[in-house]
């Protein structure tokens, strides 16, 4: 990659409490702008902990984290959210936001303490909404909104925060396979169009829709690479701790675990 | 694919028109136009009104005549009323505007402004001024003042110290063991107190009301409560970001700690000030930042200055009710509850009927 790293972190470590085993050990990890990266393993690998410390809410222990060849300290914290979006696994709302108000709150970061957001940031916002084809749910309370279209429209807000970087911690856990696929055609578009986007999943087969793959199991690194070379049939038996088996058939990629199981292959 | 791209294409061209059509209705009418003017106009016709309704001379109505033949008229309407009317005002709007701050931060549209030790509190330092000192106003709301502070800071450090959930279930927690502290000591000062003198000065004081306000207390809370409500009022599209999870908020580049915690303190404060002086006026704070999201919408930006209008005309009125109704005055809390309490439940029953903007 000739384009200097969007995102570089090494030699990163991360405990909740001096007490306690630490979360992550040792981690490295390069990514090039403008693709798609998933961060692939088990319940409590520490994935959302990963992706809460590249966004900066959590401080590592030891490491260096280089934002766009910049360590992350150097950054103010407004600056950080117009280089970095989040969509959370999953956000409860108390509130009856209207899909617009909601998408609006991405425009934080360029507004004073004391400033409300304008008609360009109306347009911005709309215009957001319309990249993911949510436009016609504007004036929808975001309660009444299905699954999958609440989960586009924090994609949304993320957009309308214009970052570089979108983090995206288990985008499709709650969605169905429709769902799942219309928000992977939207990250796939976001991707062509130069945003780079990191997400995490527990799920292999939705690994295979990434450019990169990084397995982490207890805290470390098993592998980490193009997705074709990574995700094989050992490395993803190591990740699990269980038989699993990589099917490469017409072009695609599936996960099959020892007993058959097998998710829908999306590649 | 391009017939997905079409198919967007077309249903933005679909929400273009929405706009537009949505703009033409609105531009039907003037007043939905302009709510704020609307609703300010009406605290102000309400707050006119109030000055001329009473039980002098007569039950109900005053002619406004009589205030250039009647010293006594005079003396009532400009001593007594009005610095009563703009503390009731003051007052609510402190209340619903604090309720609807807390509600946001909290993020649980139950949770009402005293309930961080401070009603509780300050109705002890109420009870304990009565018994221990005396019962002059001055020296009551003081004491009020100082107890609603404490409950508050002795939530806050409380909260600091609980090894349990996140910061706002610590805050919640720590308010209710702290008002339950406060309100067992206000029962045991109503069990040693004076049955017949002191007693009644208590419960009438827990009640709530605004029957011994003069231009002094009203003197007193205004600069706490001006420069709290301004504070609010600026930030209040902020309150909207602070109503998120942690995590998406500070990826909103918001420094979710600070800023709640100048929002909260505030509030509280304005609350804490109100309280001293009016004594334990409930529902204001949770029931009327419901009504403005209901009429206005979420958005803070609009629903928070609804909520401090609502509010203002809300207790006024109660206020006119509680003070013309019968000879001896009926305490403003009682009626706030009451009619706070059926307005709740209506709208609980009625919640599928949404007005938006």
């Amino acid at each position: 990659m000739n384009a200097p790293n969007i995102l570089s972190l090494s030699d990163l470590r991360f405990g909740y409490d001096r007490k306690l085993p630490t979360v992550l050990q040792g981690l490295a990890l390069d990514i090039p702008p403008g693709t798609i990266t998933a961060i692939l393993g088990p319940n409590g690998a520490g994935k959302t902990t990963l992706l809460h410390i590249i966004l900066g809410l959590l401080a590592p222990q030891a490491g260096k984290i280089l934002i766009d060849g910049k360590p992350h300290t150097s950054y103010s914290r407004r600056q950080m959210s117009r280089l970095i979006g989040l969509v959370p696994q999953s956000e409860y709302i108390p509130f009856e936001f209207s899909v617009l108000e909601f998408v609006l709150l991405g425009r934080a970061p360029y507004l004073g303490p004391l400033e409300m957001p304008s008609e360009g940031d109306r347009q911005v916002a709309l215009e957001a909404l319309r990249s993911i084809g949510l436009e016609h749910l504007w004036d929808r309370p975001t309660p009444s909104l299905s699954g999958g279209e609440r989960q586009l429209a924090m994609v949304a807000r993320a957009l309308a925060q214009k970052t570089r970087l979108l983090l995206l911690d288990e985008p499709t856990s709650h969605l169905d396979l429709g769902n799942r696929d219309r928000t992977l055609n939207v990250l796939r578009a976001l991707a062509r169009d130069g945003m780079t986007i990191i997400f995490t999943t527990h799920d292999p087969n939705l690994a295979t829709t990434a450019d990169y793959v990084v397995l982490l199991r207890r805290g470390a690194i098993l592998a980490a690479g193009a997705m074709a070379t990574t995700l094989t049939t050992e490395n993803l038996s190591a990740t699990y701790g269980i038989p699993v088996q990589v099917i490469r058939w017409d072009g695609r990629v599936f996960v099959v675990s020892e007993h058959g199981n097998v998710t829908t292959g999306v590649g | 694919m391009s017939s997905l791209t079409a198919d967007r294409r077309q249903s933005a061209d679909a929400v273009f028109t929405d706009v537009r059509s949505a703009r033409a209705t609105r531009q039907a009418s003037w007043i939905l136009r302009h709510p704020f003017i609307l609703l300010s106009a009406l605290l102000l016709l309400v707050l006119l009104l109030s000055l001329f309704v009473g039980r002098f001379p007569q039950p109900y109505w005053m002619s406004p005549m009589l205030l250039q033949e009647n010293e006594l008229a005079r003396q009532l309407v400009f001593n007594l009323r009005l610095p009563r009317i703009l503390t009731a005002v003051l007052l609510s709007m402190a209340l619903a505007g604090a309720g609807a701050v807390m509600q946001m931060i909290f993020r649980n549209p139950l949770v009402e402004p005293g309930f961080l030790g401070v009603s509780q509190g300050a109705g002890f330092g109420a009870a304990l001024a009565i018994i221990k000192i005396s019962n002059a106003p001055l020296v009551v709301e003081t004491s009020a003042a100082m107890f609603a502070f404490l409950g508050l800071a002795m939530s806050y450090f409380l909260a600091r110290r609980l090894r349990y959930g996140g910061w706002v279930l610590r805050l919640v927690l720590a308010g209710i063991a702290v008002s339950a502290l406060f309100s067992s000591g206000v029962g045991l000062l109503k069990y040693v107190a004076d049955p017949l003198k002191q007693l009644p000065e208590i419960t009438f004081w827990l009640l709530g009301g605004l029957w011994s306000v003069t231009w002094t207390e009203l003197l007193y809370i205004l600069p706490i409560v001006i420069p709290a409500l301004v504070v609010v009022w600026l930030m209040r599209w902020r309150l909207n970001l602070l109503s998120l999870s942690d995590e998406t908020a500070f990826s909103l580049g918001v420094s979710v700690g600070r800023e709640r915690a100048l929002l909260l303190g505030v509030s509280v404060a304005a609350t804490a000030a109100v309280v001293a002086i009016a004594g334990i006026v409930g529902w204001v704070g949770l029931i009327v930042p419901h009504i403005a999201r209901r009429v206005m919408g979420t958005d803070a930006q609009h629903s928070l200055p609804a909520s401090m209008l609502i509010g203002g005309i809300f207790a006024l009125l109660c206020d006119d009710i509680g003070r013309t109704l019968y000879v001896g005055e009926i305490p403003l809390g009682i009626l706030t509850s009451l009619i706070g309490a059926v307005l709740f439940a209506v709208m609980m029953m009625s919640s599928s009927q949404r007005f938006r903007r």
